[in-house]
Formats: structure tokens, C-alpha cells, sequence
């Protein structure tokens, strides 16, 4: 198909310019928001997208993880990395901690099927869109925070952005970009039956985002 | 398709189309909806516009500068082990993608929803050739069952109502009990799509904005179905047009602003997808495989127009669509093309051929409403009027636009050129005006479609100009 | 593009073809305001078409032809108003457009910037005070969508009717949405065009209005004449004679 390519390229090549010179308006917003402003819209932005905020200290999200899970019926509690060895010091027994150690062909229908909820760590956040910034890893992987039907966000305060703009240029995201990285904004949801807006359709039915310090 | 015949077939399913007063009042209601939720996202008119006069400036500075960015955005995506294929065609791009599916042995594929890939017809093309693609996205599921095509670009089921989708659902998985009830329909949507995700062994999608600079695909979506597609199944492949990319990886936050701020009012959309690689060496998940298919359909011929090449800065927001008081009217299907609305009128045209569908330039009141709300600029009104103008040229060029002049019809140039007689000349004009006027009594009571909803007005007994000398004005 | 906000002492009017042969006393409204106002007003005999609606229909050849004639009915370097908001658009938004590479595209740019629809004019220019020596009485604002959407004057209605104390100004559903005229699209497309001009009719006549007003004949008639065959009783006027018939003494 290099044919394609020469002939879609020299059609191009008719018109246009060489030069990348960019002569592009800059950013609108120069606000800058205060750490308790960045923390109340970005919870404000996650409730109205219908996702749960908790505002928790640092060292307490194990407990929150202990004390309302069980009631939620979590049986099965997928995480790794960092929040793994966390929980593995301090979880209740009620819980079973799952870890997702093995590439996903070996137990996708237990992904599927048997875990009730995840728990990951995250890049940060984004006030203005409620946005969290979810970067995989080899040790928490991306479909944690897809599959299971609910998905815990542990969020550190310190890390909360205005905008998606200033996030991706003070983190110099273009220098760094993981195999996939991911903006999550709510749970779920569609409206595409007669524009009625309904939640946990593919993706998880519940995103809780434990804002931390 | 003749230019007679292509304007009958446009006119009946026209006459269908607003003979259907309920599929009327669901559009009313869904229009409304999308332009009231986009308004209050835009509290500040005057930051709007700075807003999409920079959009409008990423995209204009990236079509310029098209093949140098598309071979750096090729040489970053193989760097990160992201196979790059280009096709010229609907029927390439097919054969592509059919010949990857194969060669990985893939029998049951899941699709994310892809404009492109109605464009192509890609759904038809692989089950000819017995690979089942599913459509994921709800809206596309449902119309998958219904055998229909999207009438929206963004909100593609957006003609059916709820009962016709329970209906639906029911027949076609009869083990899920009907109901009408949405979140039921969205919960046993899941569960079917479910399945299909875990079981599939490829994904199909779409791509939103692709980043040179990075060699970075980005997708938009609300429902997971699109990162599903992307992750759960060992082969990925992508299908775009060529005129998506982007220079910088700063280039995407306004124009994702803008994108889900105009489509359907949301800051932002549930998931904001970004896909640099395949699955690395310890990494768990994500494909093994990712291919990208750049395909071109007439968009490197729409760009060597310096003014019609405006519309490829399009993102696909769907706002143009939301505000055409034409679509509103008479609904996606009416317009038989794969993209509807503003934006459709001036991009199928020059896709097919004005002479495959030109047709669809007439059916706009030049009202400008598209105009005023395109993230990007482009100026819909005036490039509907260009494209009126190049149906009926003389002047037909080698590298025109395709199907230049098919529409220039002989009555209608007669018609011009004895108007232009009258009203070119100050003589002649006044000499019709005074016929006018004096023989007034003798207008028409009926003429044609005019009268089916109005009653013809007739010329005054005196024209202005008389009127004016009467009362004293001076003509010098 | 503006000309400067001083008063001018002379202006050209621009009837419009549809106003000189259908609307002519909404026309002569419009020049009676402005010759009120304490400026002269010529009325160029041999005036005729803008040329707009080829130019829509994509015969710019002869549209071409019928503007360079309007083009030489107005060659002095003073105002243009025009009672029409798309016929104004035509001359001052698209004629550089039409002229482009022609010998007299100089003087078609010129006469583009000095081309001025009737509200506008009246307020920029003008800055006409009015005093309402009507009844009380409820309208609703038709603007045009070359009004709002090409020239960005529709709050100029606004702020002159705002003028009249006893005349209190509806507001319609939609009202942003195009009535369905389109020149050539309603003839073109005239089942379309009627489902929208019914559409707009419904809108208007649920404001409870005695009279529909608008910046544009072209509205004007289309609305009117659908209002007229659904026998209701909403009656269309053009702003011109709207404003003076509220405000002449003589009435």
C-alpha cells in the first residue's frame, strides 16, 4: 500500500506550506484557581457527572475501603502497585484482595465476572471538567479501571490541576506519555435512548474518587 | 445517478421525512436539548469566540502543513510500534482491514462507533466476507438490530424512541424480558455487549484527534465501549480520515473543550481515551497488536481548494446539525448521505460528485445559524453557496470539484439571463415595473409550492420609486 | 469597514427589489424616518437588484451583471441605507466577493462599506429618538437571520422599539430560527420552507401579538402570506412603518 501512501501524499504535496509555523491565539483562561477552589469544583464537577467524592486524610482511605465496602457487597477488591501494599498491611478480612498479576488472557473471564470493584492510585486531577488522570501501569493495569463495576480513585489533593491544558504542560506530558493514558470524568453513561441519560452502560456503574489530604 | 434522478430520490425521501410529524416532534425535542446544553457551557460570547478563533487556527495550521504532519505523526506511531497504512479509498481501507482481521484469524470483531467507518460501509464489506463486526456503541447497537443507518453524527439512534428500541432489544435477545424502562434496556444492553467484548478478537475504532508530535490516537466517548474496544481484544485497529491530525499534543485540550461543549454540552465526555502504544513488554493488558488505516476519499482532492478545504478542519461535534432548521425539519435519513445537515451539504457533495448529490445544496435557507455555532469556523453558508455556484458552472476544470456543472440545467440559465436582462438595465427594470404594477390584477392566485402555505402576494398599484417622486424625494 | 459615527447630511436608499414592487410603503416609511431626522434622502431612479438572488442560486455570471448596475446607482461616497438586512448582508458582506478581480471591485468594496441596513443605520448613525404617541399595544420581533446571523444587528430593532413606551415587545419561542423564506429555497425547496414557515407562524401567534415586525420584507411576505392562507389574524409590518405610525403626529 506505498502506492497509496505516494499518491495521498503527492496529491497533498500540490498545496499548502512547508514551513510549521504556528501563528495560533493563545489560551483563553489564565485563571488560577486556590487549593480549597480547584478541591470544590472538582468534587462539584464529579457529583454533577453523577460520581462519588469523599474528602478523606491521607492515611485514611484503607479504613474508608474497610468500613464501606462490605456494605456495598465488594467481595472481591481488584488492585495493585502502591494501594495494594497498602491494603495488604490494613485490610479487613472480609475482602478478598485481588491482584491482577497476570497478563489478562489467563483470567479475563474472572475479570469479567468476579470482581466487584477496583481501587487504583492516579496522576492527579483536573478542577474545571472533574477529571481523573489515570496513567496504567504494568502493576495497575488499564482495564482496572474499566471492567469492574466499580472503580475507586485515590486522588491526592496536592496533584489537582485547573484545566487539562495547564496539567498536560506543567507535567510535560509530551515528553512522557504512558502506552495509554486515561481522563475519567464520571461513570458510565449514554442518553442515546430517546436522549434519557442512564449510567453504567459498558464502563463501570459507579466511579468513587477518594480525595486525599 | 442522473441530476434529474438524484433530486427526485432527495425530494421523496424529503416528502417522506416531513410527513412524519412524530419523528418531527422527537427531533424538535432532541434539538432543543443539544442547543440549550451547549449554551450553557458558553456563558461568555466573547470568550467563545476566542475560543474557536483559536480551534479554528490548530486545525486551519494543521491542514496547511497536512503532509509534513501526517509523515511525522507515521514515523512517531511506528517508533512506538503502532503499524501505519494509508488507503485512497473506501474499497482499500476495506481490503486493508479485512486482510489484517484475517491474517490474525479474527472471527467475531467489536466495533466502537466511527463515522469513517459508515463511510466506508465497513460493516457490510467484512460480513460479505463472513466476519461479523458488532457494533458496541448503544446508539449503533441498536441500529445494528434495526438494520438502519445513523441520522446524527453524535447521537446516531437519535429517531427511534424508546418503545421501538425495547421492541427491538426484546426480539432479537427474547431471553431479556421487555421492558421500556431506560435504565433496564441500558443494563441488558451491557450484559449482551458484554460478552461480545470479552469473547472478541479484534476491535474496530474510530479516532478523534491524532497527535504527530506524540503519535498519539485520542478518542471521545461516554459509555466505555470505545476503551473496551481498544483494550480488551489482542488486535486493534483504527480507521481515521487524514485530515484529524494534529501538530502538538497542546493542540488537544481547546479542541476537546469545544468538541463535547458543542455535541452535546458536557465540559468534558466520561472518558477521554489516549493510545500511544501496543501492549509492552510487562504490561498486562491492552492489544498486542494496533494498526491505523489513514484514509483519504476524496479529502487530499477537497483540499486543493484554498476555500473549500476549510470544511476538513471539521471535528465532528454535530453542533452545525443541531441548530439547521432544515434538519429539524426533516431528520438525518432524509439527506441519504452518511454525514447529514450543514456539514453533510458541503462534504458529500464534494466526496460523491455534485452530480451524485449535489441536490442537497438546495435544500438550506442560507439562515447561517451553522455558521455561528461551528467550534472551528468554517463557513458552512458560504461554502453551501459555492458549491451551488460550481452545480451550474460553465467553466469546468480538470482538477475542479467533482461533478462541476452537472446540475446547470437549460431553463434555469434561460431564466437567469432574461432576469438578469430585466434587472440589469434601469430602462427595462422600470418597464417591468410599470407592467407589474399596472397589470397587478392579473398575479396568479396559485404559483406552485409557493401557495401550498401562503397566499401570493401582488405588486403595489405604484412602485417605490413612484411613490418616492410623488413625495417629494430627490432621484440625484 | 465603519464609516465614522458622525451624522451624515445626504444618504442613498436602496429599496430592494421585493420592497420597490411589493412593500413600496414600507420602503417610503423608511425614507420618511430618515427625512425627518433632518437628512436628505436620494432615491436613485434606475436602481434595481442586488443581485442576490442568483448570487444564491449559483449564476454569480449574472448576478454579477445586475449588481454592476446597482453598483452604478449609487457612485457617490455617501451612506447606503437599505430597508432589508439581506439585501444590505448582499451588498456589504458579499458583493467584495462578486467583484473580486473585476475592473470595479474598487469601487463595489466602497460601496459594501458604506452599505448600512435601516435599523442599523437609524441607531449607529442616527441615533434616533422616538416618542410614542400610539395605543398600548403587544408585537413580537421578527429578525431576520441575515440580520442576526450575517450582520449581528438584531438588538438595533430592539433598541429602538424599547423607545416606544406603550408598545410591549413579546417574545416567541425559537425566536433565532429561520422563518423558511431563503429567496430561492422557499421556491426551491417549498415543502421544507412550509413546514418551517408554519412552524414559525405557530411560534409567533402563541405570543398573543397583534402584529409580527421584522427588519426584512422577504420574512415579511413569507410569514405573512402563511398567516393570511391559516386565516389568523397576526398581522405583519415592516419596523419602518411600524416606528413611524407609532410616532408621526400626522396619525
Amino acid at each position: 500500500m506505498s502506492n497509496a501512501r505516494e499518491a495521498v501524499l503527492g496529491r497533498l504535496r500540490t498545496n499548502g506550506s512547508d514551513q510549521l509555523g504556528r501563528s495560533i491565539p493563545s489560551q483563553v483562561d489564565d485563571t488560577s484557581l486556590g487549593r480549597e477552589e480547584k478541591r470544590q469544583l472538582f468534587t462539584q464537577q464529579l457529583q454533577a457527572a453523577h460520581a462519588e467524592v469523599h474528602h478523606l486524610q491521607d492515611g485514611d482511605w484503607v479504613n474508608w475501603i474497610n468500613r464501606e465496602l462490605p456494605q456495598r457487597g465488594v467481595d472481591r477488591l481488584l488492585a495493585g502497585g502502591a494501594p495494594a501494599e497498602a491494603l495488604e498491611q490494613g485490610m479487613v478480612n472480609t475482602i478478598e484482595l485481588q491482584p491482577y498479576q497476570q497478563p489478562i488472557e489467563s483470567w479475563k473471564e474472572a475479570l469479567f465476572s468476579h470482581i466487584d470493584a477496583s481501587v487504583t492510585s492516579t496522576e492527579g486531577g483536573i478542577a474545571s471538567t472533574g477529571t481523573v488522570v489515570v496513567w496504567p501501569t504494568p502493576q495497575e493495569p488499564r482495564l482496572m479501571s474499566l471492567v469492574p463495576p466499580i472503580h475507586i480513585a485515590l486522588v491526592d489533593s496536592e496533584r489537582l490541576c485547573d484545566t487539562f491544558e495547564q496539567m498536560m504542560n506543567a507535567d510535560q506530558w509530551a515528553e512522557r506519555l504512558p502506552t495509554n493514558a486515561l481522563l475519567i470524568s464520571g461513570p458510565s453513561k449514554t442518553a442515546d435512548i430517546q436522549q434519557v441519560l442512564a449510567y453504567g452502560v459498558h464502563g463501570p456503574k459507579q466511579l468513587i474518587v477518594l480525595l486525599l489530604g | 445517478m442522473s441530476a434529474t434522478n438524484q433530486s427526485k430520490a432527495f425530494q421523496s425521501r424529503i416528502g417522506e421525512a416531513l410527513g412524519n410529524q412524530q419523528a418531527h416532534t422527537n427531533f424538535r425535542s432532541a434539538m432543543n436539548m443539544l442547543m440549550e446544553n451547549r449554551l450553557k457551557q458558553f456563558p461568555d460570547q466573547e470568550e467563545l469566540l476566542h475560543k474557536r478563533q483559536r480551534a479554528d487556527a490548530i486545525r486551519a495550521h494543521a491542514l496547511r502543513n497536512l503532509p509534513a504532519l501526517l509523515e511525522k505523526l507515521e514515523q512517531k506511531l511506528v517508533e512506538n510500534g503502532i503499524q501505519v497504512h494509508w488507503a485512497e479509498n473506501g474499497e482499500e481501507a476495506n481490503a486493508l482491514i479485512h486482510q489484517l482481521l484475517s491474517q490474525a484469524g479474527a472471527r467475531s470483531v467489536v466495533k466502537g462507533k466511527s463515522m469513517v467507518s459508515e463511510e466506508i460501509d465497513l460493516n457490510h464489506y467484512m460480513e460479505e466476507r463472513g466476519i461479523k463486526v458488532l457494533e458496541s456503541d448503544l446508539g449503533e447497537f441498536i441500529l445494528q438490530l434495526a438494520g438502519e443507518t445513523p441520522s446524527h453524527i453524535v447521537m446516531p439512534a437519535i429517531h427511534k424512541s424508546k418503545q421501538e428500541i425495547a421492541e427491538l432489544l426484546n426480539r432479537h435477545f427474547p431471553e431479556h424480558p421487555y421492558s421500556e424502562d431506560v435504565d433496564t434496556l441500558t443494563q441488558q444492553a451491557r450484559q449482551i455487549l458484554r460478552d461480545q467484548f470479552r469473547q472478541a478478537d479484534a476491535g474496530i475504532s474510530g479516532v478523534n484527534f491524532m497527535v504527530a508530535e506524540t503519535g498519539t490516537l485520542c478518542l471521545v466517548e461516554n459509555e466505555g465501549n470505545g476503551r473496551m474496544t481498544t483494550t480488551v481484544p489482542p488486535l486493534h485497529i483504527a480507521v481515521t480520515g487524514i485530515e484529524k491530525v494534529v501538530e502538538l499534543l497542546s493542540d488537544v485540550p481547546p479542541l476537546l473543550e469545544l468538541l463535547t461543549k458543542s455535541a452535546t454540552g458536557q465540559p468534558i465526555t466520561a472518558y477521554f481515551n489516549m493510545i500511544s502504544r501496543p501492549r509492552q513488554t510487562g504490561e498486562m493488558d491492552g492489544p498486542q497488536e494496533v494498526h491505523l488505516v489513514l484514509l483519504d476519499n476524496g479529502r487530499s482532492h477537497i483540499r486543493r481548494d484554498e476555500e473549500l478545504l476549510d470544511t476538513l478542519r471539521c471535528i465532528r461535534c454535530g453542533s452545525c446539525i443541531n441548530h439547521c432548521p432544515v434538519y429539524v425539519q426533516v431528520g438525518g435519513h432524509a439527506y441519504g448521505t452518511v454525514y447529514p445537515g450543514p456539514i453533510g451539504s458541503v462534504l458529500e457533495p464534494m466526496r460523491q460528485g455534485l452530480d451524485k448529490i449535489g441536490a442537497l445544496t438546495s435544500a438550506c435557507s442560507l439562515c447561517g445559524a451553522c455558521g455561528q455555532v461551528c467550534p472551528v469556523q468554517i463557513p458552512l453558508p458560504k461554502l453551501i453557496n459555492r458549491l451551488r455556484a460550481e452545480a451550474v458552472t460553465q467553466q469546468v476544470e480538470t482538477q475542479g470539484v467533482k461533478g462541476q456543472g452537472s446540475l446547470r440545467k437549460l431553463l434555469e440559465v434561460w431564466t437567469w439571463k432574461g432576469w438578469r436582462l430585466i434587472f440589469g438595465s434601469g430602462l427595462r427594470y422600470r418597464l417591468f415595473k410599470l407592467l407589474a404594477t399596472r397589470l397587478r390584477r392579473l398575479t396568479p392566485p396559485k404559483m406552485g409550492g409557493w401557495s401550498r402555505y401562503r397566499t401570493v402576494a401582488k405588486p403595489a398599484s405604484r412602485s417605490l420609486d413612484e411613490m418616492a417622486a410623488k413625495a417629494g424625494f430627490d432621484h440625484e | 469597514m465603519a464609516m465614522s459615527n458622525d451624522r451624515p447630511s445626504e444618504v442613498y436608499f436602496l429599496a430592494t427589489c421585493l420592497t420597490d414592487l411589493l412593500y413600496p410603503r414600507a420602503g417610503l416609511a423608511g425614507m420618511e424616518l430618515i427625512r425627518r431626522a433632518g437628512v436628505r434622502v436620494i432615491y436613485p431612479k434606475r436602481q434595481s437588484c442586488c443581485g442576490q438572488p442568483a448570487y444564491n442560486s449559483g449564476y454569480r455570471d449574472e448576478a454579477l451583471k445586475v449588481a454592476r448596475h446597482q453598483l452604478s446607482c449609487f457612485p457617490r461616497n455617501i451612506p447606503v441605507v437599505v430597508p432589508s438586512g439581506s439585501c444590505a448582508g448582499m451588498v456589504s458582506h458579499h458583493w467584495p466577493e462578486l467583484f473580486a478581480g473585476e475592473p470595479d471591485e474598487a469601487e463595489a468594496v466602497n460601496m459594501a462599506g458604506r452599505t448600512f441596513e435601516l435599523t442599523q443605520f437609524l441607531v449607529d448613525q442616527l441615533d434616533l429618538q422616538l416618542e410614542d404617541l400610539g395605543e398600548p399595544t403587544e408585537i413580537v420581533v421578527h429578525t431576520s437571520c441575515s440580520s442576526r446571523n450575517e450582520l449581528g444587528i438584531e438588538e438595533r430593532i430592539e433598541s429602538l422599539l424599547a423607545q416606544l413606551s406603550n408598545v410591549t415587545v413579546r417574545e416567541q419561542a425559537r425566536k433565532a430560527e429561520c422563518c423558511g423564506f431563503g429567496g430561492t429555497f422557499s421556491i426551491k425547496q417549498p415543502d421544507i420552507s412550509g413546514a418551517m414557515v408554519q412552524d414559525k407562524c405557530d411560534a409567533l401567534e402563541q405570543t398573543g401579538a397583534t402584529r409580527v415586525v421584522s427588519q426584512d420584507c422577504g420574512c415579511l411576505m413569507n410569514i405573512g402570506g402563511a398567516l393570511e392562507k391559516q386565516g389568523r389574524t397576526l398581522q405583519p409590518q415592516h419596523i419602518a412603518e411600524f416606528l413611524l405610525e407609532r410616532t408621526n403626529v400626522s396619525n
